[in-house]
């Protein structure tokens, strides 16, 4: 596509979306239940009063706000209304213009909205991620078109390594480094991989941007592809995210039918295939090695390193792989400049994240802040504190990989950095907010029993290891443990995590190590007390 | 072994999608997994005989087949009963009560993730982490992904399948 026939798509789009005195916008996601009914109760409503030259109803992605969906949004007015049902269809119609439905009214000044920052989940939740129309009308793929036709490769892999853009999947890799190492290798036959592997339970970041703006991945991977010269490209997602595959495979075929991906993309000499690839519930195919194996069509098990994928992936090929995120980013650091993004964040991560805020929480949901901002904010601000009166105890970050961070932290600024020297790790953005009625004993033990279930057995510290770990954490809980359990416990999670061969192992016994440090308590006060050892599973 | 899925039979119409699937990737080995996908989602689970085709067609020895099947939890290798009950074991639901009712289906039924009664009404189906965790706990009771369940009304769902009036 040239940049006349983009501007031109995008032109009589936006013509068509400024003939309506209003939209509304209803949540497709997968968090807002019931959406389909509403938007067909809605549209009833309409044809029913002979609206449809006036009201569009637009079914768009996430708004983040998921604990009060289903979320409508009326534009141009920006009023958002909260769990809404398909009974409240004509109300809401008949306000349009109008005082807005008291009842149902989502206050535009909560802090959740007002202290986001938003640059990858800007169009989130505002265009529909089932139509390319809707993308290109908000400046979609102009920065492929920009790459392509004005760019150099080695221009655009140093614009994104001066922009200090960093992995979003969790290890915090600076992504220009690993395209520059691409671009460099040697061979003929390249790839692009985009990780949407994403296995963290409590973690819904990536399923939400490819639901969303499954285009803004797209063009992210196109520019990677051009940047280091690949022509096939795989989307690793997971099976369990069936919506989130749904519009990408309609996104894919989207963006062939406009020469946006395929041959000769924007009439250039520039070709590249993306093909999507189905996970099967296995958590340590988020490991790019065992990644690699699993599109290869194998079981997901680790490859040492190095060979790095970039020098070494699919089929012996070099192959870049990047996270969703990572790559959602890429076309505003193309759009913007590298100066724009690396004026936010602080000094060694730049840019904003992405957030999953769950559990023991008022505002589940999406967010993104920029880099630094500290845990406080994201607990107590915008996630609107802990529900039912209870006291804030843990903040779980980085999944089973990660740790438990106290209260005694939380005006940590939120970085790599900051994270990891807290014993835990930034990984792909979930956040688990933990009160004071959960045991930290028992919730390790469901993280370990977890890493237990996944580890693939090729190793033997991370197969047996987290077996034996699990199995010292049940005696903590059962209330059998005795002294050199505890000691025992401390020298295995050491000896899992220096010698196990890929992150899941190494990064497993994270949860027991922070709890270890910061609750000590709970694991003390669960020791048998020797001279009561005949009253076995009493506290 | 016995089984309630034919060996291949060309006349079987679902055939024709796993076929399709090999053909989609030029019968290479890597299309293996996609392979699989298509199999389930054809037949509802993975029979010997499903996975001796496929691993013929794609010219793979039959005990990696096997291998990667029982590798990925997302295959099932034994058909599913009337029912399939789906839980969500991600943390959020984990947290917010879906371990009551894993409890409670083995307690009861002896019924553990994975199986299938015995009267082959329903089949238990534990998943990682669905990304709904605003919804949490989570459970899909026959593809109909419900949020913010109560224990009780789970129990009732499970119980109503099972014609269990107590």
């Amino acid at each position: 596509m040239q940049r006349e026939e983009l501007d031109r798509y995008a032109e009589t789009q936006r013509q068509f979306l400024n003939g309506f005195a209003h939209h509304i916008l209803v949540c497709a996601g997968l968090g807002c239940l019931h959406n389909d009914e509403i938007i067909k109760t809605l549209r009833e409503v309409i044809v029913a009063q002979g609206l449809e030259q006036r009201v569009l109803v637009r079914k768009v992605g996430c708004m983040g706000l998921c604990a009060r969906g289903p979320v409508v949004l009326i534009l141009p007015e920006e009023i958002s209304y909260q769990t809404v049902s398909p009974h409240d269809a004509a109300e809401i119609i008949a306000a349009l213009g109008k005082a807005p439905v008291q009842r149902l009214l989502l206050p535009s000044d909560l802090p959740f909205f007002t202290r986001q920052h938003k640059n990858v989940l800007a169009l989130s939740g505002r265009i529909d991620p089932e139509s390319i129309d809707d993308y290109l009308a908000t400046d979609g793929y102009t920065a492929v078109l920009k790459a392509i036709t004005e760019m150099r490769p080695s221009d655009i892999i140093r614009q994104i390594q001066e922009s200090g853009l960093r992995g979003r999947g969790g290890a915090g890799y600076p992504t220009g480094l690993k395209w520059s190492t691409v671009a460099k290798a040697e061979g003929t036959k390249k790839y692009v991989v985009c990780n949407a592997d994403e296995g963290d339970p409590g973690a819904f970041m990536d399923r939400s941007v490819l639901e969303s703006t499954p285009h803004a991945v797209l063009e992210g991977m196109i520019i990677a592809a051009y940047a280091v010269g690949a022509s096939s490209g795989y989307i690793y997602v997971r099976a369990e995210y069936p919506l989130a595959v749904k519009r990408l495979k309609l996104a894919i075929r989207e963006a062939q039918q406009k020469n946006l991906l395929g041959h000769a993309i924007c009439g250039g000499a520039f070709d590249l295939n993306l093909q999507i690839r189905l996970g099967a519930g296995a958590f340590v195919c988020g490991e790019e090695t065992a990644l690699i194996e699993s599109i290869e069509g194998r079981r997901g098990i680790p490859r040492p390193r190095p060979p790095y994928p970039a020098e070494k992936g699919l089929w012996g090929c070099p192959t870049l792989i990047n996270n969703v995120e990572t790559y959602a980013n890429i076309p505003l650091i193309i759009n913007r400049g590298a100066t724009w993004f690396a004026g936010q964040g602080t000094e060694k991560s730049k840019g904003t994240k992405v957030f999953a805020l769950t559990g023991k929480i008022n505002h589940t949901g999406l967010i993104e802040v920029p880099m630094g901002t500290t845990l406080r904010e994201i607990v107590f601000e915008i996630g609107g504190g802990i529900p039912g009166g209870n006291a804030f105890k843990a903040i779980q970050t980085g999944g089973p990989s990660g740790g438990c961070i106290p209260a005694e932290y939380l005006d940590t600024p939120v970085s790599y950095e900051s994270l990891g020297a807290l014993g835990s790790i930034m990984g792909s953005g979930g956040m688990i907010i933990i009160d004071e009625t959960t045991s930290m004993v028992e919730l390790v033990k469901y993280f370990m029993q977890f890493c237990r279930d996944e580890s693939c057995g090729k190793c033997i510290p991370c197969r047996v290891g987290t077996a034996q770990i699990h199995g010292l954490l049940e005696k903590f809980c059962n209330w059998t443990a005795t002294d050199t359990d505890l000691a025992t416990l401390e020298m295995l999670c050491d000896l899992v995590k220096t010698t196990s061969l890929c992150g899941l192992g190494q990064n497993a016994p994270n949860p027991v190590l922070s709890t270890l440090k910061y609750f000590r308590q709970e694991y003390l006060d669960r020791i048998m007390d020797p001279a009561h050892s005949h009253l076995e599973g009493q506290p | 072994m016995p089984s309630a899925q034919p060996d291949h039979q060309p006349e079987d119409k679902r055939w024709k999608l796993v076929d399709l699937a090999m053909q989609r990737h030029d019968y290479r080995p890597d299309a293996l997994i996609e392979t699989l996908h298509a199999a389930q989602d054809a037949f509802g689970y993975l029979d010997i005989g499903t996975l001796k085709y496929i691993a013929t067609r794609l010219n793979i020895p039959p005990s990696k087949v096997y291998g990667v099947t029982t590798f990925y939890n997302h295959f099932n290798t034994k058909p599913k009963g009337d029912h399939t009950l789906v839980v969500c074991t991600g943390t959020a639901c984990h947290v917010k009560g879906n371990d009551r009712i894993l409890a409670w289906l083995q307690e009861r039924y002896g019924l553990t993730p994975g199986a299938t009664t015995p009267d082959n009404r329903l089949s238990l189906v534990e998943v990682r982490c669905v990304g709904a965790c605003a919804l949490a706990p989570v459970i899909i009771p026959d593809g109909a992904i419900t949020g913010k369940t109560s224990f009780e009304d789970s129990t009732a769902i499970i119980k109503e399948w099972l014609g269990d009036a107590t």
